[in-house]
């Protein structure tokens, strides 16, 4: 049995030591040393400059912002169609998951057809009568396309979350002579955490680190903290910098992590993602 | 009974870190030991690993040059020199011949990354115009490491329609007047030229001053530009987005070749005249196919083909000589000697501007 499981978690074994251990242990050799090789503190002080922690204030607004802006689109729709019946539910879940088949690189230089100076958003606002909008190049850009990026990781969890409270128990509330709104804040909101807080963290993560999106919808006009890691590796060719800032995100990251299941250690069981 | 099998699991646990870490060790040292160690043709690898720019060449001549010789040729493309530079370095894969720009050849040839290049087995090297090599000497002083492929400048591409006064000076980028319609490159010593040439400084400077004067100049110009951005400008400008961009002379002839209100201008400052060359990297295990490549692309009908496809300048003499009156006057691609002579080839800096560079252009981004 014990043989049979181990043969089992080979190839997950080499993946893991291959794609996930190694360049990690990389990222930190990288960020602890200096070019020579010797070991330094340096790379993830470097944090403190100026240029870097305010490209990491803009990645987490953006980030933060873009999280919200996907909770409030997300949690209204996971509920209608959570609470949905009949078996059109599963084709409008479809609907949404659609968007995830194409590459998101696609989606977001559509996006920039869409949003430029003379793209199809302007050409209907023409069409319309109405003055053209300059959104292209923005940090309204960026929020949108992340946005468009991310939502679906979002309503997928608060979905199931929302799909997995029993029924009884609304009616047992309705029974006890709850209304609606009762219902909603004290028996649906509180039971569906597990999926808020999965679906932020697979928004916010993401987001926090994001690069692209910001060089082709922001025009490269504002410096994520993506972007500086970025050039550190590709235009600096600084290693060591690189993953300095890098071991700095990812304790971030951690933290956050933590925080954000503290918050939901209360509940039942995590929504799995 | 919960408890041992939590114990079962946690010894489990520990017994599979060790392998973990082995596995990770392991592949760790055969990956960092890629490129660079080995001395060439040890393995029976017969493949001519070909690195170069994406859509940088007319796929035929490559069947062509395999059919003739029966040299397999694989062809990897990057969109960046630092990109090249970054996979390179990394030694994953041994390139053969890379294709690159002249700072970033330089810069590889000063590290030694670059292996000297045996002209002699060259049969049509001679179609090379020896006034294109002189430039070339600005980065390789004995033409030994690079033999140029292509040839371009840098200037303004601007819509006659949206820009009514004469675009003939850099200083028309920091004219209010096109707020949030000018592109400029998203890329570090294309956007310093522009101040730097502007104010009649060398691009080549290491003169801290000069160069920090530079991007104050980009500072201010900063609430004026629409984005920073480099291979999107082409598609932008044809689109109608914006009024002028800063772009290279080759994705200038095809945004003009697609939209008809758009001309290209090298200002009379001056600008850069950049090239693209060959070059065998250190890694390289077929160094005599690689020449074969080379000398395969200057000959006069392969760098014709290639001349068509692309429509960057071609330093080819017998190409040149060949072309219609037209073609040959047409100064996106050629432009008069009086502005030509005012421009310069990048030089590689050396580190210690390299490094006030990146500085100056990151704290440009994060303004």
């Amino acid at each position: 049995m014990t043989d049979n499981r181990r043969l089992w978690s080979g190839p997950y074994i080499i993946w893991s030591a291959g794609f996930i251990l190694l360049p990690l242990l990389m990222v930190i050799y990288y960020g602890m040393t200096n070019g020579d090789g010797s070991f330094t503190w340096d790379n993830l002080a470097a944090f403190a400059d100026p240029i870097h922690y305010r490209a990491f204030i803009n990645s987490v607004v953006i980030a933060f912002g873009s999280t919200l802006f996907c909770l409030l689109l997300a949690y209204p729709l996971a509920l209608i169609l959570g609470r949905r019946k009949g078996k059109n539910t599963d084709i409008l879940i479809m609907i949404f998951i659609i968007p995830m088949w194409i590459n998101f690189l696609l989606r977001i230089l559509a996006l920039q057809m869409i949003l430029s100076n003379t793209g199809i958003l302007n050409a209907l606002l023409e069409f319309l009568g109405l003055a053209p909008v300059h959104l292209m190049y923005s940090r309204t850009a960026i929020m949108i396309g992340m946005v468009y990026d991310y939502l679906p990781f979002m309503i997928l969890p608060i979905y199931n979350a929302i799909r997995k409270i029993d029924q009884d128990v609304i009616e047992a509330a309705g029974d006890l002579g709850a209304d609606g709104l009762t219902i909603l804040t004290r028996i649906i909101l509180p039971l569906s955490v597990p999926g808020v807080i999965s679906g932020i963290i697979m928004v916010f993560i993401p987001s926090i680190s994001e690069f692209v999106v910001a060089d082709i919808l922001g025009g490269s006009k504002i410096l994520l903290y993506g972007n500086v890691i970025d050039q550190e590796f590709n235009l600096s060719s600084n290693w060591n910098l690189g993953s300095g800032l890098s071991i700095v995100l990812m304790l971030f990251i951690f933290a956050s992590m933590a925080i954000m299941n503290k918050t939901g250690s209360g509940e039942e069981d995590m929504v799995s993602w | 009974m919960r408890q041992t099998s939590v114990a079962a699991r946690q010894t489990g646990k520990v017994n599979m870190i060790l392998p973990l870490i082995i596995l990770a060790v392991c592949s760790g040292i055969i990956f960092l030991s890629g490129c660079h160690g080995r001395d060439g043709e040890a393995d029976g690898r017969q493949d001519l690993i070909v690195f170069n720019y994406g859509d940088y060449i007319d796929r035929e001549t490559i069947e062509m040059f395999e059919k003739e010789t029966g040299i397999h040729v694989r062809y990897e493309e990057y969109l960046t020199p630092e990109d090249m530079y970054t996979k390179y370095s990394s030694g994953v894969i041994d390139y053969d011949l890379i294709c690159s720009s002249d700072y970033m050849i330089q810069k590889m040839m000063l590290e030694g990354h670059l292996l000297p290049l045996d002209q002699s087995r060259m049969t049509s090297y001679g179609n090379i115009d020896p006034r294109y090599l002189e430039l070339c000497r600005a980065f390789d002083p004995e033409n030994k490491y690079a033999v140029p492929y292509l040839w371009g400048t840098l200037g303004i591409l601007y819509n006659n329609k949206m820009v009514t006064d004469q675009v003939d000076s850099w200083e028309i980028l920091w004219n209010p007047r096109y707020k949030n319609q000018i592109i400029m490159q998203n890329s570090m010593r294309d956007a310093f030229l522009v101040p730097l040439k502007w104010k009649g400084c060398s691009v080549n400077t290491r003169n801290k001053r000069e160069l920090k004067e530079a991007q104050k100049l980009l500072m201010d110009q900063k609430p004026l530009v629409e984005a920073y951005l480099v291979d999107e400008i082409r598609d932008a400008m044809i689109a109608g987005d914006a009024a002028m961009a800063v772009t290279y002379s080759g994705d200038a002839t095809e945004a003009m070749d697609a939209n008809e209100d758009l001309s290209y201008v090298v200002p009379k400052e001056g600008s850069n005249v950049w090239f693209d060359c060959w070059a065998v990297p250190d890694c390289c295990r077929h160094k005599k196919e690689a020449e074969q490549f080379i000398d395969f692309m200057n000959r006069k009908e392969t760098a014709e083909m290639n001349f068509d496809y692309i429509y960057y300048g071609t330093p080819n003499k017998a190409v040149y000589e060949d072309l219609d009156e037209e073609t040959r006057s047409d100064e996106t691609i050629f432009p008069p000697e009086e502005i030509l002579s005012q421009c310069e080839v990048y030089e590689y800096l050396g580190t210690e501007t390299d490094r006030y560079y990146t500085r100056l252009w990151k704290e440009l981004k994060a303004k």
